[in-house]
């Protein structure tokens, strides 16, 4: 396999609250590579948006990232400047948020946000930014591009937004894509469409994709890689087959067992995963899923489990996991 | 055969606008636009359909919280629309409500107890004892325990919240409960415990649901029958395998195919078919058929015409001028 264009090594990223220290973020651990998309999953507050903006160095207090490295092309983001950082993002690394409606500036036009990014980052003049805008709306399926250059975005319908969005996060044909929960704000038909969009950009520029959802469906569909989390932590990370087919962790096999499919007659059993998520604040030591875990060890209450190689490929933090396989393989750095 | 306890006929309600310009007359919106359907006694309706359909609009006609423009409601035989005040009072006890988002319909400086009472007071039906212990007794009932009485909203996660707003609609024994979204804000582990909630409830207490969803493999699982709303119509009526195994308006296949189902091997995102186009306005919906602009199918009728609702046997019934 080609060389990682990420590598995302032992990322904790911190919010000090009153109550106590919340670990948004603890110990994350990944590579992206070119061409491939990254899914993280987890359910609210598992810490994968944080992820995402601690990547792109958004992170504000009382926020913190406080321990790890993120390597891109053997730089560490983490220890670049902010105006070494500010060339990276929307140029290198494109990003596309949940809420188009509240990232879009909505006194500017469609054009104008859209050539403001081209602008800063390609120093070409107005005038070729907006022929550029012109043909990024139309990659991303806008009709009469010309036309609707001069919108606002309130005259744009939520799908049109994101298509706008897209465009922006595309502009400068990024190396690697962030996509946070692109969709989850859309109707299903149109978050079809926006979903067959992104997969058709990403292959077209060859880009990496990080997509981050919540919903399995989604990233069955998109994913070439899975990241589960849970409370901060990584549970399980491997590729999509192995993880929808094949999962360990009982996390990831709780979280595949609660999707209500379309094919199950209405009487069957719903299954869900007893109990409620812990957030992360002064946690106890320990694995963060076992007060909800059918295989829970009595080392589950003592020790962190470490992530682990288990011979289907994928890495797994779980004591139980861990005991099946017998013999410790630590993960190669 | 007995009488459905919930009859909605030729439903409208249409929102008049702000005017644009001093001489030009407001635009109406017109959320629901001539709907009618049935719930028997402990049946499950599920009414799907995308933002702007009139689904949540359609909630709130039901239980008079709107007024609507034309149209009627009856509930077990009552003419819903007719009570006066006092009547609508009594009636409502009938009828309850419970949102998509627990944490904002219930008062954060309540205790969950109180609120879960509080219906009991607000109809005058117990006094404070006897309003303690129901609503002891009706945490239980939800799955919670009867000693997180005096607990407060934001110590609870949202699918205990949600259990909380369940016994509050439900302490009054309501024949009809309205669920609207009712699982789209939770986590998908905790998604399926209200739901085996919701549906065990309705068999301990013979209750008729009325389920709003957007989601439609959550529709699918939940409801007997499944109406398909678009701008403001219904589209298509069916038992839910039925709608599942053949829908018949290009709206509801489409709406079918677009789900994002849990899929390794086959076919990848890049084949997802989803619909052309953005849904209209409902301010000024298509002429004739209100889908024919987004339709694969489109007959030179369909901007012409409406569609009647047509019945296809089984009650299965489709508005579309392919049937």
């Amino acid at each position: 396999m080609k060389e990682p264009i990420l590598r995302v090594e032992n990322l904790k990223t911190q919010f000090k609250l009153r109550v106590g220290i919340l670990k948004a973020v603890d110990g994350i651990s990944f590579d992206l590579y070119p061409g491939r998309v990254l899914g993280i999953v987890g359910e609210s507050g598992s810490g994968k948006s944080v992820t995402a903006q601690s990547i792109m160095r958004l992170i504000e207090p009382p926020g913190r990232v406080v321990e790890g490295r993120i390597l891109y092309r053997d730089r560490d983001l983490l220890a670049l400047s902010e105006t070494e950082m500010e060339k990276l993002r929307g140029d290198r690394i494109g990003m596309i948020f949940q809420d188009p409606m509240t990232s879009l500036n909505p006194v500017f036009t469609i054009g104008d946000q859209i050539g403001e990014t081209v602008v800063a980052h390609q120093g070409v003049t107005k005038n070729v930014a907006r022929k550029r805008a012109v043909e990024l709306l139309r990659l991303v399926g806008i009709p009469e591009p010309e036309k609707r250059l001069d919108d606002y975005p309130h005259q744009f319908s939520g799908g049109m937004r994101q298509r706008a969005l897209i465009a922006i996060a595309i502009a400068c044909e990024p190396e690697i894509l962030i996509a946070d929960e692109p969709t989850t704000a859309l109707d299903v038909t149109i978050q079809a469409q926006i979903l067959r969009l992104l997969a058709d950009l990403q292959k077209k520029l060859g880009s990496a994709m990080i997509l981050i959802t919540h919903d399995l469906g989604v990233v069955s569909l998109m994913a070439d890689d899975v990241l589960v989390m849970y409370s901060g932590r990584m549970v399980e990370l491997g590729d999509v087959a192995t993880i929808f087919h094949r999962p360990q962790h009982p996390y990831t096999i709780g979280l595949l067992s609660s999707i209500i499919r379309l094919d199950e007659p209405k009487n069957s059993e719903l299954r869900s995963i007893p109990g409620l998520p812990q957030i992360p604040i002064n946690p106890p030591p320990g694995c963060a899923f076992k007060a909800r875990c059918i295989r829970a060890l009595p080392i589950c209450g003592e020790r962190d489990p470490p992530p682990i190689k288990t011979p289907t490929g994928s890495i797994v933090a779980c004591h139980a996991v861990e005991a099946d396989i017998g013999a410790r393989m630590p993960v190669p750095a | 055969m007995t009488q459905p306890l919930l009859i909605v006929d030729a439903l409208v309600k249409h929102f008049r606008l702000e005017p644009r310009g001093l001489f030009e007359a407001p635009p109406l919106l017109r959320a629901v636009d001539g709907i009618s359907f049935s719930v028997k006694r402990g049946e499950t309706l599920g009414l799907v359909g995308e933002s702007g359909c009139g689904k949540s609009t359609t909630a709130r006609l039901i239980l008079r919280l709107i007024e609507p423009t034309s149209g009627s409601v009856a509930l077990d035989g009552v003419d819903v629309l007719a009570c006066s005040k006092k009547e609508l009072m009594a009636l409502r006890r009938e009828m309850q409500i419970v949102f998509q988002d627990p944490l904002s319909s219930l008062n954060p400086r309540m205790s969950v107890g109180t609120s879960i009472g509080e219906p009991l007071r607000f109809h005058g039906l117990a006094d404070q004892v006897e309003r303690f212990d129901r609503a002891r007794e009706y945490l239980e009932v939800v799955g919670l325990s009867a000693d997180y009485y005096d607990r407060l909203p934001h110590e609870f996660s949202g699918g205990q919240n949600q259990r909380v707003a369940v016994a509050r609609a439900l302490i009054l024994q309501p024949k009809l409960l309205i669920l609207d979204e009712p699982v789209s804000a939770l986590d998908v582990s905790i998604r399926a415990q209200i739901l085996r909630l919701l549906s065990d409830l309705q068999g301990q207490f013979q209750l008729t649901y009325v389920f709003i969803s957007h989601d439609l493999s959550v529709v699918k699982r939940f409801c007997d029958r499944i109406a398909v709303l678009y701008l403001g119509k219904i589209v298509e009526i069916a038992e839910s395998e039925t709608l599942y195994r053949e829908p018949l308006h290009p709206y509801s296949q489409a709406l079918i195919r677009a789900i994002p189902e849990v899929k390794v091997d086959g076919p990848r995102a890049s084949s997802l078919s989803g619909l052309e186009g953005d849904v209209p306005s409902p301010v000024n919906p298509p002429t004739g058929c209100r889908f024919h602009t987004r339709c694969p199918h489109k007959m030179p009728i369909c901007s012409e015409q409406e569609p009647p609702l047509k019945d296809m046997g089984d009650g299965h019934q489709v508005a579309c001028f392919l049937h």
